[in-house]
């Protein structure tokens, strides 16, 4: 009771209320109304996109194409979900895509961490300027080198391949995993590591024995933004990718053909958004935290 | 991905023999080194090649026409591409909308969540869905939204008399560049409202109650707690998100393919060296956009050092 009394007070302190009123039991809840519609217009703002996405999906094509519009499937069907699953571009896209953004996730991660060892536990020349190298890498605009990487593609013969997506997508991922790790490796105490040392350990060991362990929740949170980076890249993908069974997940979601092709068919357009995002979704709602203080670290600090 | 950590200062260490100290920057070098050819690889020298292209008149089929150094050709033609003009206004137009937009909306919800209230961590779940959505996913499922015959954004509109007849909000100029901004401020506001949250959470609690005591409004300790103290953030944040909205390229791709009167820098670059495989003149857009996003850094730089002074 003590908890709800409390809470209700910090609510209303931003709404300046004479005081009679806010001792009376209705003035209260008018009070707290205003701050309660805005949490809900934010929730479903956020949610409903998503809520229409899920809607269309399970609501047969007849229906969908139909005006006035339903709000809630009359009769909802998997209908949508068998087509576009049963597509095979987008069986395709499902597979390339987890290859591609597996792949680009391990090996950054590999090289991502043993840079970051170096950068946060050694102090050396031109460490910041390294530093300063990947930050600036980070916000690196991908269009600026399209050109490049388009003739360089072509050369290694990767035009048309996954290898050219796994190739390009480091630009991005790698510099990303470098920096975050860094910042995870320098959080680590100092006395573990000097204790490998004392005992004989050489700094290999005292890498993968000692530190690797410890960042191992950093390597999870960083992994899983490489990932979601990867799995939603465009840019490359459009441009260096043309074969259908080759496509991405983006490229298959914005080149969904159904029987006819005058219409989209957005019912299974839609099914085929939620089973890419579902598990995204899933993923960043467990570790949320984790990801915000991820994403979140360096703005609080300035 | 727009990553804003920053690492925490070295930790101050006693000085070592210099022997060892060799031998460990030695090392470290030779961590940093699969890193560092990467990135040489894949961003440093594909920027130099980039820089080399735009004064050549390279073609992606460079057999048919021989390929030759035409110094500042490129240069100049782009400076009388009427097309690329376009480009750099709607660029501009649609990074002054969703940043200011996604500014103003973001401040609003972090101030909200930041309020003690039962239900705030699912709140703060809920803010990182439109974020981990794809770009070309939240894209398509806006096309639906706002379709002109069947979307829900029409029917909505028009049943609470707030439109009166439907629009075909994508294909109509007067409001294509407002339909596809709706998208990034949907997918981008929620990550604003969070990046400001993290700032207002570490403004401590003991100065509103001093300003209480002293007799100050919620709007005076809005203008000279909150503002100043969230600053660092602030700037941050808008930096982020102005360079992420200057190369936008997925959403306008999505929505309009490469309608002439709806294209972002990014899209005709994109469009000039992949489409058409005009890789020399294509690489000077991509100067040019280089340098237009860099001159966009060296102001915000500049309004730092000269208000921290």
């Amino acid at each position: 009771m003590s908890t709800v009394a409390e809470a209700t007070r910090t609510v209303e302190r931003p709404v300046s209320r004479s005081r009679r009123l806010r001792r009376s039991p209705v003035g209260r809840l008018a009070g707290k109304l205003p701050f309660w519609l805005l949490i809900a217009a934010i929730f479903v703002y956020a949610l409903f996109p998503f809520y229409w996405a899920i809607r269309s999906a399970f609501t047969p094509e007849s229906e969908l194409f139909r005006t006035p519009v339903d709000y809630f499937p009359k009769h909802p069907t998997l209908a949508n979900f068998r087509g576009a699953l049963s597509t095979s571009v987008f069986q395709h896209a499902l597979l390339n895509s987890t290859i591609v953004a597996g792949s680009v996730t391990l090996i950054s991660l590999a090289i991502g961490s043993l840079a970051a060892y170096a950068l946060g536990r050694f102090r050396f020349r031109g460490r910041s300027a390294v530093l300063y190298l990947m930050l600036s890498m980070t916000i690196f605009p991908q269009i600026a080198i399209l050109g490049a990487l388009y003739t360089m593609i072509t050369d290694f013969h990767l035009y048309d391949k996954l290898g050219a997506l796994i190739f390009t997508y480091m630009i991005f991922t790698l510099p990303f995993t470098v920096w975050v790790l860094t910042s995870f490796m320098r959080g680590l105490p100092g006395d573990l590591e000097e204790a490998a040392y004392v005992d004989g350990a050489t700094p290999l060991q005292v890498f993968y024995k000692v530190l690797l362990p410890l960042i191992a929740p950093g390597l999870v949170t960083t992994g899983l933004l490489a990932f979601i980076a990867a799995w939603n890249e465009y840019l490359y993908a459009l441009s260096f990718i043309q074969t259908q069974t080759k496509y991405t997940v983006p490229l298959a979601i914005t080149n969904f053909q159904g029987k006819s092709s005058f219409q989209v068919p957005w019912g299974q357009v839609m099914a085929a958004t939620v089973v890419v995002t579902l598990p995204l979704i899933t993923a960043t709602l467990i570790l949320q935290r984790r990801i915000l203080a991820g994403l979140t670290a360096g703005a609080v600090k300035g | 991905m727009s990553s804003v950590a920053t690492p925490a200062p070295t930790p101050r260490r006693r000085r070592r023999r210099s022997r060892l100290e060799r031998r460990k920057s030695r090392l470290a070098w030779l961590l940093l080194l699969p890193a560092l050819a990467v990135v040489a690889f894949v961003a440093i020298y594909p920027l130099g090649k980039t820089v080399y292209y735009s004064f050549t008149n390279q073609e992606f089929l460079a057999g048919i026409t021989p390929t030759k150094w035409v110094g500042l050709q490129n240069y100049r033609d782009l400076y009388h591409d009427s097309i690329f003009r376009s480009a750099i206004w709607e660029t501009i137009k649609f990074t002054l909308i969703t940043v200011s937009v996604e500014f103003a909306l973001g401040l609003v919800i972090a101030l909200v969540v930041n309020s003690n209230f039962k239900g705030r961590g699912p709140m703060r779940a809920v803010m990182l869905v439109p974020w981990a959505i794809p770009t070309v996913v939240a894209a398509q499922m806006w096309r639906w939204m706002l379709d002109d015959v069947f979307g829900v954004i029409n029917d909505a509109g028009v049943r609470l008399h707030i439109l009166s007849h439907a629009h075909a909000w994508i294909s109509q100029p007067s409001t294509a560049l407002g339909a596809v901004s709706a998208v990034d401020i949907w997918k981008t506001t929620p990550f604003v409202a969070l990046l400001l949250l993290a700032g207002l959470q570490v403004i401590p609690k003991e100065l509103y109650e001093a300003a209480d005591v002293d007799g100050a409004s919620k709007l005076q300790q809005f203008w000279r707690i909150t503002l100043p103290l969230l600053r660092p953030a602030i700037l941050v944040t808008l930096i982020f998100r102005t360079l992420d909205a200057l190369r936008v390229f997925d959403v306008f791709n999505v929505f309009f393919g490469n309608r002439p009167d709806t294209q972002t820098m990014a899209i005709y670059d994109q469009s000039t060296i992949v489409g058409d495989g005009h890789v020399g003149y294509g690489s000077a857009i991509s100067v040019a956009i280089f340098l237009i996003i860099g001159l966009f850094v060296v102001i915000y730089v500049t309004f730092v050092r000269v208000t921290d002074e």
